[in-house]
């Protein structure tokens, strides 16, 4: 895909509505490009979807959308400024990593991390008004039985659970999601889904949820972007979601079939083999 | 046995100027190893500073070697050696390979210089062991100086390396310098190292750089309680190693070494007692 550069170039990115905006944004690595010409906004509570294979540059979109990585042409907006490292108004959830199980660190520190952990000095002023703010991420989250364990002797889910609370309780007005559902089991799975819909919707919080896998959060998407080496695709699940803007996507025949309430992608070549998994069909 | 524990003369001893500066020293070192111990522990250090200890012994003898000061020779191989970990082998696997073979070839590189040297065999064996003639030889101003910046550094940074330590993705996508953090940390591993080596002699080192914050570890997940548990046992261990070595008239470090290896052992019967380790504190 190429980029009509020039024309995108010279518009000025328009009074910041959009909780994320991106104009005319390419990503070149080397003489690789990941994607050109992408123009995308988010609005306040919106849930975007990005989907792809991998290497299609879905974690490299949350990289720039966090200030980690420079656009290689056009302009984004993070709540309306330029995305910087540390910025308050950016949640971010990463997949599931297991902690260390000797981590001197309780729930509520992992959750505290998230308002101050990129802070200079040992904090004592405002302690008071931290501690609540921590109580509340954590009760919103239902960890407050376990604030006080160590991380690392958690489960998955529980510590998944304790990340979502750390992207919430600086009270962000954008939520970037790097496949937090991976290696969760079902039920998990729809544990923290619900709390990043809920969060959603009662604080009108944008998400951006990259994944591999729409059928968990299928329900909750309002739009997909759709990544496929250099080409995309934005809309409405149903619209993104078919057999010929898939097979045109990715230049082979896929066919996508909808079961009870479920998306099969399946013929999405090797390279997606990821998406079209049925073993949690 | 009677050899081993005794408090014959322990009063007229303590009054010996020696003697008091070698207890001052305990007690600086105390601090600084207590404070960086449970870092070390979150961040799974132990054996760079193994490595950095072996390092801060090829500086040290090759300083006796050239007739530097021996403390400047060790500060130098320590603080080398905690940048080449840092650079070299951010990741951890990658890390522990490294450190095995630059701290081999470091320690046969020390013995090589040991045998060229002419001088004082006590000053030899005290680079391995440590000894308490050596701590007096120990500039105390020195040894203030690199407390003042050592517990200035912690203080300033401590969130962000206990963030770094803890979780360094998603630290790194909040702004925090994960890698920048990583050097420094490996730069007050050194100097701290290198202040412990004369002490409890390259060898031991391990057991006030790690066992107060491994015993701390066992139980609380406190971070700021688990900091405080380790400075009191790097301190109940160098100060009363100290005492308990002056009537015997042995090394210092095998009675430091002792009793920190009986905190840790304390440390994990009481977590066992509690039920589960470390406890939810």
């Amino acid at each position: 895909m190429t980029l009509p550069s020039t024309a995108h170039d010279a518009r000025p990115v328009e009074a910041p509505a959009a909780a994320v905006s991106l104009r005319g944004a390419r990503l070149s690595f080397g003489e690789r490009t990941l994607w050109s010409g992408l123009d995308l906004d988010v609005a306040p509570g919106e849930f975007i979807a990005v989907l792809g294979p991998n290497g299609s540059g879905k974690t490299s979109l949350i990289r720039v959308l966090l200030g980690l990585q420079a656009l290689s042409a056009g302009e984004v907006r993070v709540a309306g400024r330029e995305p910087r490292r540390g910025s308050p108004h950016i949640g971010y959830i990463p997949q599931q990593k297991a902690l260390d199980p000797d981590l001197p660190l309780r729930g509520r520190d992992l959750v505290g991390l998230g308002l101050d952990g990129h802070r200079l000095g040992i904090g004592l002023r405002g302690r008071r008004v931290r501690r609540a703010q921590v109580d509340a991420a954590l009760a919103a989250v239902g960890g407050t039985s376990y604030a006080d364990a160590p991380v690392g002797r958690l489960s998955g889910g529980e510590q998944q659970r304790l990340r979502v609370a750390q992207a919430l309780v600086g009270d962000p007005a954008v939520l970037l999601c790097d496949e937090p559902l991976l290696s969760l089991d079902l039920a998990h799975q729809a544990g923290v889904t619900a709390l990043i819909d809920q969060r959603r919707r009662v604080a009108d919080t944008a998400v951006v949820f990259v994944t591999h896998e729409i059928n968990p959060i299928l329900p909750l998407v309002d739009r997909v972007l759709y990544l496929v080496d250099g080409r995309f695709r934005i809309g409405p699940t149903d619209e993104v979601m078919t057999s010929s803007v898939l097979s045109a996507l990715y230049g082979t025949q896929v066919d996508v079939l909808r079961v009870r309430d479920r998306l099969v992608v399946v013929g999405a070549d090797g390279a997606d083999a990821a998406h079209c998994h049925g073993d949690d069909l | 046995m009677n050899k081993l524990i005794s408090f014959e003369n322990v009063g007229e001893l303590l009054a010996l100027p020696f003697v008091q500066s070698a207890l001052i020293a305990c007690a600086v070192l105390g601090l600084v190893a207590g404070l960086l111990a449970p870092l070390i522990v979150a961040r799974g250090m132990s054996f760079a500073v193994h490595g950095t200890a072996e390092l801060a012994f090829t500086g040290g003898a090759a300083a006796l070697l050239t007739g530097i000061g021996v403390q400047i020779g060790a500060v130098v191989g320590a603080v080398v050696a905690g940048l080449v970990f840092g650079v070299l082998g951010l990741r951890q696997r990658e890390r522990d390979s490294v450190i095995g073979v630059v701290l081999a070839f470091g320690l046969g590189l020390g013995v090589l210089m040991l045998a060229l040297y002419h001088g004082r065999a006590s000053n030899k064996f005290g680079l391995l062991t440590g000894s308490i003639v050596s701590i007096d030889a120990t500039n105390l101003w020195v040894l203030g100086g690199v407390a003042v910046v050592v517990v200035t550094v912690v203080a300033v940074f401590h969130r962000q390396l206990l963030f770094a330590s803890a979780d360094p993705e998603v630290a790194t996508a909040r702004g925090v310098p994960v890698r920048m953090l990583s050097l420094l940390f490996a730069v007050l591993i050194g100097l701290v190292t290198a202040l412990a080596v004369p002490v409890v002699g390259a060898i031991l080192v391990l057991s006030v750089m790690i066992a107060p914050g491994a015993a701390a570890a066992r139980v609380t997940a406190n971070p700021l309680l688990a900091t405080a548990l380790a400075v009191a046992f790097a301190e109940l261990a160098l100060v009363g190693g100290t005492v308990l070595s002056l009537a015997p008239g042995l090394p210092v470090s095998g009675y430091v070494a002792a009793i920190a290896f009986a905190c840790y052992v304390g440390c994990r019967v009481v977590a066992r007692y509690r039920g589960r380790s470390p406890a939810r504190a």
